[in-house]
């Protein structure tokens, strides 16, 4: 068992546009994007999960040339609009630091 | 290695007025590059640069990247293009560089035709294209346009491709500065200008529209492209960054929905396919890269005016408080509606939201962690009403409400709240909304981008 926090080398949010946020988590070696790959734990599921949206809301893509997995989802609040806590998107990940993978 | 028979493209920064060092430019200049640009343009810092037309970045900051690319420009006798001038591309923003081109011009005694392409929308020929239902929405985004929301917005822009930027090119233009552009958009245009295909010249923008982001360290710094028939090469011009395949392959998810698909005025990128190889410690080459054309459609980002906003931020180091945070601030809620009511003002004239770092400030709803684990909180509290004195007149209420409001064994009976300064109540500029966030089927690439030449 693994936390994504111990074994990723990157773990980032950031808006793709004002209505939705993507967040990466990249791996530093190709062997260990395979076991992460190979649990099935990444996926819209999950990401529906720790973001309260909808699993079909998620675009989730795995992208081994830059051995990371990627999640797009909508924000909750347009960025900047009334409400908003995070207008750069830059501070959503760390629900995902807390994901167990079972490596 | 790189060779010196391609269409070579130096981007001096990630945004216009983020800077960059000299040393790189000179670096990026003598490898003789066929342009030279910048991508002026973000929706990042939020739609109040769009909605107020105030600068992302400063007249100072945008005026000294300006002076130094001018006047590498007109040395090395290529073109300077920029997209998306002064962060949204609207008509205040393209103005503010104008202004500040004819003005370095002015004081350097240099001479050049510049083009200005616009991307500001107006209202009229936007509502008889909703009516033609030339107007859709997207996947993720604002519910279906409407007349009303386009009357209520501040600006409204089109995203241009690079077809406007080739019309300029090809009528001889030295600077052009350009409204709202796809970030790609200037950078594929001076490629494709040059006879090369849409594939690479689409994905070599990628990158070049964020500077040296794609090399480690990241910095705000210069970079090179080379563009070939079936493939792009990238260097940064600064000895202390280096391109690998993996800091090339990892920039394709910045900021984008999906880090291998595209999708751009008249077509799609594909980078699924992509191999990205080391050609030396510092370079990448990168081949594989699709185009596939599609009917021609243009983004549109409108932003709204949503009212005036005054804040105050204070904090708590009472642990009996930090214990019934949520009831407390229940209970403050309430009682400002009620004493604002007294005022005249009805809970529907005012939003008042409390952000409460040490709790939920970061991520709000989205927070996983119920409880509060520090030993004190952060409280910033905003009020936003439609006029400045409702605004005002609420946070006021807010403010002494949070420091004076008892609740059940309070201990710190002269006040809740240590606030760090005086006056304590902030007044903002204004909220304002992303209100549109649409695509729009232009007949041509060019109609909704009017180009204006001009001798400076």
């Amino acid at each position: 068992m693994a936390l994504i926090r111990d074994i990723a080398e990157v773990c980032k949010s950031k808006n793709a546009g004002p209505f939705e946020l993507t967040i990466d988590v990249v791996f530093a070696d190709r062997k260990t994007y395979d076991k992460v790959a190979a649990t099935r734990v990444l996926g819209p599921p999950l990401f529906a999960k720790l973001y309260h949206v909808k699993p079909e809301e998620v675009l989730f893509t795995e992208y081994p040339a830059g051995l990371a997995f990627k999640a797009t989802l909508p924000r909750a609040v347009s960025s900047g609009d009334v409400g908003d806590t995070d207008v750069y998107g830059a501070q959503q990940h760390a629900p995902l630091l807390e994901v167990d993978i079972p490596i | 290695m790189i060779t010196t028979a391609e269409f070579r493209l130096l981007s001096t920064s990630g945004l216009l007025g983020y800077g960059f060092p000299e040393s790189s430019l000179e670096a990026g200049i003598a490898r003789e590059p066929h342009m030279i640009g910048v991508d002026g343009g973000s929706t990042d810092p939020g739609p109040y640069y769009l909605g107020s037309g105030k600068t992302v970045n400063s007249r100072l900051a945008m005026k000294r990247d300006l002076a130094l690319m001018l006047r590498a420009a007109i040395r090395a006798r290529i073109p300077l293009v920029i997209g998306s001038c002064g962060g949204s591309g609207s008509d205040p923003h393209l103005d503010t560089v104008a202004g500040l081109v004819r003005e370095i011009a002015r004081e350097d005694g240099s001479h050049f035709r510049m083009a200005l392409i616009r991307a500001e929308q107006d209202k009229a020929s936007l509502k008889q294209r909703l009516r033609a239902g030339k107007i859709k929405t997207l996947r993720v985004g604002p519910p279906p346009l409407d007349e009303a929301t386009i009357d209520r917005a501040a600006h409204i822009t089109a995203m241009m491709g690079p077809e406007p930027f080739m019309r300029a090119l090809d009528e001889g233009a030295q600077v052009i500065l350009a409204g709202r552009s796809s970030d790609p958009a200037s950078w594929a245009a001076c490629a494709m200008h040059a006879g090369l295909p849409p594939a690479p010249s689409w994905y070599a923008g990628k990158f070049l529209e964020c500077g040296a982001t794609p090399s480690l360290p990241k910095g705000h710094d210069c970079l090179m492209t080379w563009v070939g028939e079936d493939y792009i090469s990238l260097e940064p011009m600064n000895e202390i960054r280096r391109c690998t395949p993996g800091s090339v392959a990892n920039h394709s998810l910045h900021e984008n929905s999906s880090p291998n698909v595209f999708i751009e005025p008249g077509g799609i990128l594909d980078t699924t396919d992509c191999r990205f190889e080391a050609i030396s410690d510092r370079a990448v080459k990168i081949t594989g890269m699709k185009w596939s054309q599609m009917p021609y459609t243009v983004k549109l980002e409108g932003a709204e005016f949503v009212g005036y906003r005054t804040v105050t931020i204070c904090g708590t180091r009472d642990p009996g408080l930090i214990a019934r945070l949520d009831t407390f601030l229940d209970e403050v809620r309430t009682s400002v509606e009620y004493k604002a009511k007294g005022l005249g003002i009805s809970s529907s004239d005012y939003t008042l939201v409390f952000h409460v770092y040490g709790q939920d400030g970061v991520m709000g709803p989205r927070e996983f962690v119920s409880e509060v684990r520090g030993h004190e909180v952060g409280i910033l509290a905003e009020v936003v009403a439609s006029t400045q004195e409702v605004s005002s007149a609420v946070l006021a209420l807010a403010r002494v409400t949070l420091l004076h409001t008892d609740y059940p064994g309070r201990l710190c009976r002269e006040g809740n709240m240590a606030f760090p300064f005086s006056p304590a109540d902030i007044v903002t500029e204004p909220c304002y909304r992303f209100s549109v966030f649409h695509i729009a089927e232009p007949a041509d690439p060019y109609e909704m981008f009017p180009i204006e030449y001009e001798a400076v």
